[in-house]
C-alpha cells in the first residue's frame, strides 16, 4: 500500500513549521522538517542601539520571551564588559523571571499543546470547536480518569496564568517583560514583593507536585508504547543556564548516545545552510561570524531554519538534554527525580529517549526549577544593588548563552560605532527542527520520526505526538510519501 | 465612524484566528485574561444568549492538517458576513507572500496574505490584534525584509471593505480584546468608538503620561538618571508622553504591575511608529524628533 500523507499545519505548537517524510511499508524512511515563516530579526537589528536588542528579541517568541531577554542581556553584558559586575540580586531576579516562564511554558505545553493527543476532550465538552475536528481512534483513557484530565486542562489554564502573574512582580508584565535589562534588572526585591512571589510560587509548586507529575505518570501508564517511539539522535546538548551567584542550575555539556560526557565549547557550533533558504556562501560558519541572507527560491532548500550542528553532529536540546546532562554530572536532586520516576514506571534509562521520556523530563524539570526558586527568593537582599551602570562601547563583541524552556538559546552580537553591526540568534527549535545539513544528516526531529511505524495513515497520531514532545516553537506540517510508489502526485491528506 | 450601519444579527460569533508574521505573544496575552477567563471565552456564553465559537486557532485547536484548512474554506464559503476574523501578526507580502504560510491545501501552500484577503473579504468584521497586525510592528521595522504590512493596508490594496478594529500593543492587554468583544455582544459592533488610528477610544483614549504614577515626579522635575532610580523615566527614553493606552490605570497581569511601575520606560508599543519611531528605546525622544 503506497500513500503520501501531508499534515500541514501541525497545530498546538508555537509558530510555523513543515515536515515531510517518506513512508515505506508503513514505516517512515525519510523525513523533512521545514520552517515556513521568516521575519528577519537579525537583519532588522542591524544599525540599532545595541541595548534595544534586549527588548526587540523578546518578540521572537511570545511563549518564551524571557529566555531571549536573558540571552540578549547576557550577550550585551558580555559586549559591554559587565559580565563579572552583575549584582547578585540581579542574577537572582533574572533567574526568578526566567524560572516563572519555564513553569508557565512547561504547564502550557503539556496540558494545552500536547494533552489533546492523549485526552478525549470531546467526550467531556461535546463536539465543540476548537476540540473538533481532530484525529480519531487512539484515546485510551476513558470515564472518570479522562474527565479528571480534562478538568486539569481547565485548571492548568489558571495555573499557567498565575505563573505569568508571578513573573510580572519582578518582570513588569507578560508576555514581553521589561524587568531584565543590560547591566541588571529594574525592580527592587522589597520584602512585600518577595512574599507575594513566594505564595504564588507555592500554589504552583503544589500543582506541579500533585497534579502535573501524577498526570504525566497516568498518561505514561496508558500509552506505554510511547516509551519506545521517537528515540531520535540520542546526542544531548545543553549550553547551561540559570546563572546564580553560586553557579549554574543547569550544567553545560554534550552527552553522547552511550551517555559519555564531553565538555561544551561554543566555538564548536556551526550552522549549515545547504537545505535552508539562505545563501550557501555563509554555510558552515560559527554564529559569531554567520550572516542571514534569505534566498527563498534556492534549489535543494526546504526550510527557513538553518542547521546548527556541534562538531558537525546532530544534537537534541531541551528538558531531556538538560536533565540527562545534570544526571551524568552527578546532580543528586536530578538523579533522585529521574531514578524514582523510572522505578515508578518500571522503565529503564533507555526509555528516556522517547516521546514519554521527553514529557516526563519536562515535568520533573518543572519541579526542579520551582523548588529551587524558593531558595533564590530567600537569597535576595532588599537593600543591595540591582543594576550596574553601563555605557555603550565604541566596538565590542559578545555572546549570551542560556537555557530556554525548549532548550539552549544563544545570542551573538558585534558592535561597531556604538551600533549593532551583526546580531545572530540560534533558538533551540533551530537545532531540534533543523533540516538536513551539508552532509545530508537529518535534524533531531527528522531522526525521531524516521523508523516510526504509522498504524493509521488517516490518523497518524505517532507523528504529531513525536513532533509535539519536542515542544517545537513553530507550526509544523508533516508530509509522508511512500518510497516504493514514488508517485508524488498521489497522496492522502490528513 | 466606519463601523456605523453594520448591524449584527447572529448570536453565536464564529471566530477565525489567523497568525501571520508574529510571535504568538498576542494569543498568550489573551490566555492571561482574568474576567472573563480564557475558558469562559472558549466554552461559555459570555453574555446570556451569546457566545464565541473558536473555529480556528492554530495554537489551541485539537485538529491539524488539511481538515483544519477545510474549516477556513468552509467558513469563508458558508458563513459569509457572519464570522469575526482575528489577525495576529503582520502580513508578509514580499515574493508573493512566500515568507509566511499557514498550511497546505491540494499540495499548495496557503500564504498568510492569501488567507487574510480571502477570509477578510467575507468577514463580519476583522480585529487586527497586536501592533504587527494593526500597523506592521517589528516585522515591518526597517529594512522590512519581508515587506510586512498591516491588515488595513492589505485590505485597502484589494478594496476589501470589511471594517477593521485595531487593537495594537506588543502584546495587547487581554482586556482590550475581551472588552472589545464585550462591546460587540452588548451593544453591537457599530457601537465601537474608534480613534483616527482605528483603535477603540475606550482603551486607547488617554495618554500614558496623563495617568502615570510618576507624573508628579515629572511635574517637579525629578528625573531618573539611570535605570533602577526613582523619578520620571523621561530622560531614560520613556515614550509615555505620546503613547495612548490605559496601562497605568488598568495595569497588567491581573493588575499587578506594568512597564513604568516596574522601572522601565514605556516603549510606545501601541503606536504605529513602534519600533522605528520609538527607538532608541533608552534615548529621550522629543516631539521634534517625531516630525
Amino acid at each position: 500500500m503506497s500513500t503520501r500523507i501531508k499534515i500541514d499545519p501541525v497545530t498546538r505548537i508555537e509558530g510555523h513549521l513543515a515536515i515531510e517524510a517518506v513512508i515505506d511499508d508503513g514505516v517512515v524512511k525519510e523525513a523533512r522538517s521545514a520552517g515556513t515563516l521568516f521575519r528577519g530579526f537579525e537583519i532588522i537589528l542591524q544599525g540599532r542601539d545595541p541595548r534595544d536588542a534586549n527588548r526587540l528579541t523578546q518578540r521572537i517568541c511570545g511563549v518564551c520571551p524571557t529566555a531571549h531577554a536573558t540571552a540578549s542581556a547576557l550577550c550585551i553584558d558580555d559586549a559591554f564588559g559587565l559580565t563579572d559586575k552583575i549584582p547578585d540580586n540581579a542574577r537572582l531576579i533574572r533567574c526568578l523571571i526566567l524560572g516563572s516562564n519555564f513553569l508557565q511554558s512547561h504547564i502550557l505545553h503539556f496540558y494545552h499543546l500536547a494533552a489533546l493527543d492523549y485526552v478525549d476532550a470531546a467526550a467531556v465538552v461535546g463536539d465543540l470547536a476548537p476540540f473538533v475536528p481532530r484525529y480519531e481512534g487512539d484515546y485510551r483513557v476513558s470515564g472518570e480518569a479522562n474527565a479528571e484530565l480534562v478538568n486539569h486542562y481547565v485548571q492548568a489554564l489558571d495555573i499557567r496564568r498565575k505563573c505569568q502573574e508571578m513573573l510580572s512582580i519582578f518582570g513588569g508584565k507578560m508576555p514581553h517583560s521589561v524587568g531584565i535589562v543590560p547591566g541588571g534588572v529594574t525592580e527592587r526585591p522589597t520584602e512585600d514583593k518577595i512574599i507575594n512571589f513566594l505564595w504564588r510560587l507555592n500554589e504552583i509548586r503544589d500543582f506541579v507536585d500533585n497534579t502535573y507529575i501524577p498526570d504525566i505518570i497516568a498518561v505514561a501508564k496508558a500509552y506505554g508504547d510511547y516509551f519506545e517511539i521517537g528515540q531520535g539522535c540520542k546526542r544531548l546538548l545543553a549550553y547551561g543556564g540559570f546563572d546564580l551567584p553560586t553557579g549554574k542550575l543547569f550544567k553545560s555539556g554534550v552527552v553522547s548516545p552511550d551517555l559519555q560526557l564531553q565538555p561544551f565549547a561554543e566555538e564548536n557550533i556551526t550552522e549549515d545552510l545547504k537545505h535552508s533558504w539562505y545563501a550557501d556562501s555563509d554555510s558552515g560558519k560559527n554564529p559569531a561570524q554567520g550572516q542571514t541572507k534569505p534566498e527563498p527560491n534556492k534549489k535543494q532548500a526546504y526550510s527557513f531554519l538553518k542547521s546548527p550542528r556541534y562538531e558537525g553532529k546532530v544534537c537534541e536540546l531541551g528538558p531531556l538534554a538538560r536533565m540527562v546532562n545534570n544526571y551524568v554530572q552527578g546532580d543528586s536532586k536530578v538523579k533522585e527525580l529521574i531514578d524514582s520516576t523510572l522505578a515508578q514506571l518500571g522503565a529503564g534509562a533507555d526509555a528516556l529517549f522517547s516521546v514519554l521520556g521527553r514529557h516526563a523530563a519536562r515535568a520533573l524539570e518543572a519541579k526542579l526549577v520551582a523548588d529551587a526558586m524558593v531558595d533564590w527568593l530567600q537569597a535576595l537582599k532588599p537593600d543591595e544593588p540591582i543594576i550596574v551602570e553601563n555605557k555603550i562601547p565604541e566596538t565590542g563583541e559578545g555572546a549570551g548563552l542560556t537555557e530556554a524552556p525548549r532548550g539552549s538559546v544563544g545570542h551573538w552580537i558585534t558592535i561597531k560605532d556604538k551600533k549593532t553591526n551583526r546580531y545572530q540568534v540560534i533558538t533551540p527549535t533551530a537545532w531540534n527542527a533543523s533540516p538536513k545539513d551539508d552532509k545530508d544528516q537529518p535534524g533531531a526531529i527528522e531522526q525521531a520520526i524516521i523508523g516510526t511505524k504509522v498504524k493509521d495513515k488517516d490518523n497518524p497520531f505517532e507523528l504529531v505526538r513525536i513532533v509535539r514532545a519536542f515542544d517545537p516553537c513553530l507550526a509544523c506540517s508533516v508530509h509522508l510519501l511512500d518510497a516504493r510508489a514514488g508517485k508524488l502526485g498521489q497522496f492522502r491528506v490528513v | 465612524m466606519y463601523m456605523k450601519g453594520r448591524k449584527v444579527a447572529t448570536k453565536e460569533y464564529p471566530v477565525i484566528w489567523l497568525q501571520g508574521a508574529g510571535c504568538t505573544g498576542c494569543s498568550v496575552s489573551i490566555l492571561n485574561a482574568v474576567s472573563p477567563r480564557i475558558q469562559n471565552l472558549l466554552l461559555d456564553e459570555l453574555v446570556p444568549g451569546q457566545r464565541l465559537n473558536m473555529l480556528f486557532h492554530a495554537t489551541i485547536m485539537a485538529g491539524q492538517g488539511e481538515p483544519v484548512i477545510e474549516v477556513l474554506k468552509d467558513t469563508e464559503k458558508n458563513r459569509k458576513g457572519g464570522y469575526v476574523l482575528v489577525v495576529e501578526g503582520a502580513i508578509p507580502t514580499a515574493q508573493g507572500g512566500a515568507y509566511g504560510s499557514i498550511g497546505e491545501i491540494d499540495g499548495r501552500h496557503v500564504t498568510v496574505q492569501q488567507s487574510v484577503e480571502e477570509l477578510g473579504r467575507s468577514a463580519l468584521l476583522t480585529i487586527a490584534l497586536g501592533t504587527c497586525s494593526a500597523y506592521g510592528g517589528i516585522p515591518a521595522a526597517k529594512p522590512n525584509p519581508t515587506l510586512c504590512k498591516s491588515v488595513k493596508a492589505v485590505f485597502d490594496e484589494k478594496a476589501i471593505e470589511t471594517p477593521v478594529v485595531n487593537l495594537p500593543g506588543c502584546p495587547p492587554h487581554p482586556e482590550w480584546f475581551t472588552g472589545t468583544i464585550s462591546v460587540i455582544l452588548f451593544s453591537g459592533a457599530e457601537a465601537l468608538d474608534l480613534d483616527n488610528l482605528g483603535r477603540p477610544k475606550l482603551f486607547y483614549g488617554q495618554l500614558i503620561h496623563e495617568n502615570c504614577p510618576r507624573r508628579a515626579d515629572f511635574d517637579k522635575g525629578k528625573f531618573a538618571e539611570k535605570l533602577g532610580d526613582a523619578g520620571c523615566l523621561y530622560k531614560l527614553g520613556c515614550k509615555g508622553h505620546y503613547t495612548y493606552a490605559d496601562c497605568p490605570l488598568r495595569q497588567w497581569n491581573n493588575g499587578l504591575n506594568w512597564c513604568v511601575k516596574a522601572g522601565s520606560p514605556c516603549l510606545g508599543c501601541v503606536e504605529p511608529e513602534f519600533p522605528d519611531g520609538t527607538s532608541p528605546i533608552y534615548e529621550k525622544i522629543t516631539f521634534e524628533d517625531l516630525k
